[in-house]
C-alpha cells in the first residue's frame, strides 16, 4: 500500500493537450473517483499512472518514489480495463496467475494467491473456464480478480461497471464498495457516471478538458459546486439554470431579477457583484417546492410531467431557463397535469449564483 | 401450396447439388486423370480412357527406384525450413509493423506489399548473382534463401493485418502483468494468431513445394534437385519418348503429402479464437 501523488501532470498528443497540469494527491488506502464527460482526459490520466502512455511533463509518485520513467510492472500498479482485456486463450486460473508467474513467484504461492482472490470474489468455481464461457458479470469479476491477485500498491479501475446492465451494475457497485473496505487499497477509479462517482468516492475529482474543476468529498462538491460546469455535471435531473440580472448584491444575500421581472433572492456572498451584472442562477430540482402565491417566485405552465414512481418531475416553461424548461422534483402523488400553472419557491440557501464566467459566488456570510 | 413449396425446395436442393458436382468434377478431374494414367500399363497409354484399361504399378516402381526419392526429401527439407523461418520472421515483423510506432512504418508496409508483387522472372538474374556471391549455387541453401525472399513479404503483410486484429488492451494487460515484447508475442499473440500462422505456414510450404523457376536455375545436380524440376527432367528410353506414366506417377506421389498436410492442419485453422477477450 502506498499513496499516489501527481504533480503538474501534462499530456499532449501532437498539438492537442489532453491533460494540462493536473495536481492530485491520493492518500494511502483512499478511493478517489475521477469523473467527467467523455474526452475530459480521465482515462488518459489513468493510463499515465499505469505506464501505458508516457507523460509530456510532470511527476508521478507512488509511495514517495518517482515512477514516470519505470515500466508498468515496476510501478506496483494493477489496472482493470473497461473492456476487461481477458486473455481469451487462457483459463481464469491462468489469466490470474500470468502476472505472478512473470514475476517468478513459486507455484505454491501463485496457487494460494489465486485461490484467495477467487474466494474473495466468489469466482472459485470458474477457475477452470475460459473467458468465452463466462457471462458479462463473471468476466468483470475475473478482470477484477486479475488486478487484486497481484496485491498492488495502487489500483486503477477504468469504467469497471460500464459494460454491465443496470441491475447488475447497482449490485456490483455495492460489492466494490465492500471490497474496498476489505482491501483498503489506494484506488483511482474512472467513470463518466455521476451516480457511481457520488456513491463510491471518498473523494471526487471533476475533470473537464484536461483540467481539474473541483476536488472534494462527494456531498461537498454536490452542495457547493465551484462553478456552473460542476453544478450541472452532478445530479440527475441536472440543476436548473436561469439567466438573470443582479438587483442588489451584498455579502449575505444577492437579489436578482428574472427575465419576467420576478425578484429572486439567493443566499450567497455577492460582494464581488454589482447591480446590473448578468448572472446565472442554479437551483436543483429537489429544492423546488410548490408555494402559495404569496411567496412564490417562479411561475410557469407545466409542459411535461414525468412520473418515476418515487417522484414526479414537472417541467415548467420559464423565461430565461436553459432550454426554456425548468424541472422540479415533486411529491409522487401530486396531481399536476400538463397545462397547469405552477408557482414554485426554493429556500434561500439552495439558490446558487454563478457570475458571467460561470464561477460560483462563495457562500453567504452569516448575518 | 404446401406441396409446391416442398417441390420447390427439393428442386433448389437438386440444382445446388448439381452445381457442386460440376465444380468438384472440374477441380478433381485432372488429378483423377493423372491417377488413371499412372496405373495404366505403358502399352495402353495412348488409348484415352476414363477407366484404366489395365492395371500396373510399374510406373511407381520406376519412379521410386530412381533419384526421385532424393528429390522428395530435398523438397520436404526446403519447404519445411522456408515455412518455419518465414512464419517466425513474419510474426516478428507483423507484430512490429502492427504495434510498434516508428518512423516510416507506412513506407515499409508499402515497400513490402510492392515487393511481394514482383514477378519471379524479374528478380531471377539478380537473385542468381546473389546466390553465386554467397557461394550457395547448387545447394539447398540457395533455394531456402530465394524462397524466403519470395514468401516473406506476403507472409509479413498478412500477419500484420492479423496482428492488428488483436485488441490493444490485451497487449496492455500483458504489459501490466510484466511481460516484455517477446513474452507478449509468445504467450498472447501466438495463441491468438494460431489460425493465421498455420494458414500462412501451409501456404508458404505449398509455394516452396511447387516452385520451379528458381529450383531449375539455382540447382544443377540430382543430389540438390527438388520435386518439380525432377519431374520435368524425367526422361524416357529415348529423346523422342515422354514417359507419361512415370510423370503421372511422380505427380500423384508428390500431391499426396500436401493433401495429408492440409488435412492434418485443417482443425487448427478455426476462427473465433478471440471470443470473450473484451466486453461483456
Amino acid at each position: 500500500m502506498a499513496d499516489l501523488v501527481l504533480r503538474g501532470v501534462t499530456k499532449a498528443f501532437g498539438a492537442a493537450t489532453v491533460l494540462d497540469g493536473v495536481d492530485l494527491a491520493v492518500a494511502d488506502g483512499e478511493l478517489v473517483v475521477l469523473v467527467g464527460p467523455s474526452g475530459c482526459g480521465k482515462s488518459t490520466l489513468l493510463r499515465l499512472v499505469a505506464g501505458l502512455d508516457e507523460l509530456t511533463r510532470g511527476e508521478i509518485l507512488i509511495g514517495g518514489r518517482r515512477v514516470e520513467a519505470l515500466p508498468p510492472q515496476e510501478r506496483g500498479v494493477a489496472m482493470m480495463f473497461q473492456s476487461y482485456a481477458l486473455y481469451p486463450h487462457m483459463s481464469v486460473r491462468d489469466s490470474m496467475a500470468f502476472g505472478l508467474s512473470v514475476a517468478r513467484y513459486d507455484r505454491a504461492a501463485i496457487r494460494a494467491r489465486v485461490e484467495q482472490a477467487a474466494r474473495l470474489l466468489q469466482i472459485a468455481p470458474l477457475l477452470g473456464r475460459k473467458p468465452g464461457e463466462l457471462s458479462g458479470g463473471q468476466r468483470q469479476r475475473v478482470a477484477l480478480g486479475r488486478a487484486i491477485v497481484r496485491d498492488p500498491a495502487v489500483f486503477l479501475l477504468d469504467e469497471p461497471l460500464s459494460n454491465l446492465d443496470a441491475a447488475l451494475r447497482a449490485r456490483t457497485r455495492l460489492e466494490l464498495a465492500r471490497l474496498h473496505r476489505t482491501l483498503n487499497a489506494t484506488t483511482l477509479y474512472v467513470t463518466h457516471d455521476q451516480l457511481e462517482a457520488m456513491t463510491l468516492a471518498e473523494r471526487l475529482v471533476v475533470l473537464r478538458e484536461g483540467r481539474i474543476e473541483q476536488v472534494g468529498a462527494p456531498l461537498e462538491v454536490y452542495r457547493r459546486p465551484r462553478n456552473a460546469f460542476v453544478a450541472g455535471f452532478l445530479g440527475s435531473p441536472t440543476m436548473n439554470f436561469i439567466g438573470a440580472r443582479v438587483a442588489v448584491a451584498g455579502p449575505c444575500e444577492v437579489a436578482c431579477l428574472l427575465p419576467d421581472g420576478v425578484r429572486l433572492r439567493a443566499g450567497a456572498n455577492g460582494a464581488a457583484l454589482r447591480a446590473g451584472d448578468p448572472v446565472t442562477l442554479g437551483i436543483r430540482p429537489e429544492h423546488l417546492r410548490l408555494a402559495d402565491d404569496a411567496d412564490a417566485r417562479i411561475r410557469g405552465p407545466v409542459a411535461v410531467v414525468e412520473r418515476s414512481g418515487d417522484a414526479c418531475y414537472a417541467y415548467l416553461e420559464v423565461a430565461g431557463a436553459r432550454d426554456g424548461l425548468l424541472v422540479a422534483r415533486l411529491d409522487p402523488d401530486s396531481r399536476i397535469r400538463p397545462g397547469d400553472r405552477l408557482s414554485l419557491a426554493a429556500p434561500l440557501g439552495a439558490v446558487h449564483v454563478f457570475d458571467a464566467d460561470g464561477v460560483a459566488c462563495p457562500p453567504a456570510e452569516a448575518a | 401450396m404446401k406441396v409446391s413449396g416442398r417441390l420447390r425446395r427439393a428442386a433448389r436442393g437438386a440444382l445446388f447439388g448439381a452445381l457442386l458436382a460440376a465444380i468438384l468434377a472440374f477441380a478433381l478431374f485432372p488429378l483423377y486423370y493423372a491417377l488413371v494414367t499412372s496405373v495404366t500399363p505403358s502399352g495402353e497409354l495412348f488409348r484415352a480412357a476414363l477407366v484404366p484399361p489395365g492395371w500396373t504399378l510399374e510406373h511407381y516402381r520406376g519412379v521410386l527406384a530412381g533419384p526421385f526419392l532424393r528429390a522428395i526429401l530435398n523438397s520436404a527439407l526446403v519447404a519445411a525450413a522456408v515455412a518455419a523461418l518465414s512464419v517466425a520472421l513474419a510474426l516478428g515483423a507483423g507484430y512490429a509493423l502492427a504495434r510498434i510506432p516508428f518512423r516510416g512504418r507506412h513506407g515499409v508496409l508499402l515497400a513490402i506489399l510492392s515487393v511481394s508483387m514482383f514477378p519471379q522472372i524479374a528478380v531471377l538474374a539478380g537473385m542468381f548473382e546473389l546466390v553465386r556471391g554467397l557461394g550457395l549455387f547448387d545447394s539447398l541453401g540457395a533455394l531456402v534463401l530465394s524462397y524466403l525472399i519470395l514468401a516473406l513479404p506476403f507472409a509479413a503483410w498478412v500477419l500484420t493485418t492479423f496482428a492488428r486484429g488483436v485488441p490493444r488492451e490485451l497487449e496492455e494487460a500483458a504489459a501490466l502483468d510484466g511481460a516484455g515484447p517477446l513474452r507478449t508475442i509468445a504467450r498472447v499473440f501466438v495463441p491468438l494468431l494460431r489460425p493465421g500462422l498455420v494458414a500462412i505456414g501451409l501456404l508458404v510450404f505449398v509455394t516452396a513445394w511447387n516452385e520451379f523457376l528458381f529450383a531449375l536455375t539455382f540447382t544443377l545436380s540430382d543430389a540438390q534437385r527438388t520435386v518439380p524440376v525432377a519431374i520435368a527432367l524425367l526422361s524416357g528410353a529415348s529423346a523422342y519418348e515422354l514417359p507419361w506414366g512415370a510423370i503421372m506417377a511422380a505427380a500423384v506421389v508428390v500431391t499426396l503429402p500436401i493433401v495429408a498436410l492440409a488435412l492434418a492442419f485443417q482443425r487448427h485453422i478455426v476462427s473465433g479464437l478471440l471470443a470473450g477477450a473484451t466486453k461483456g
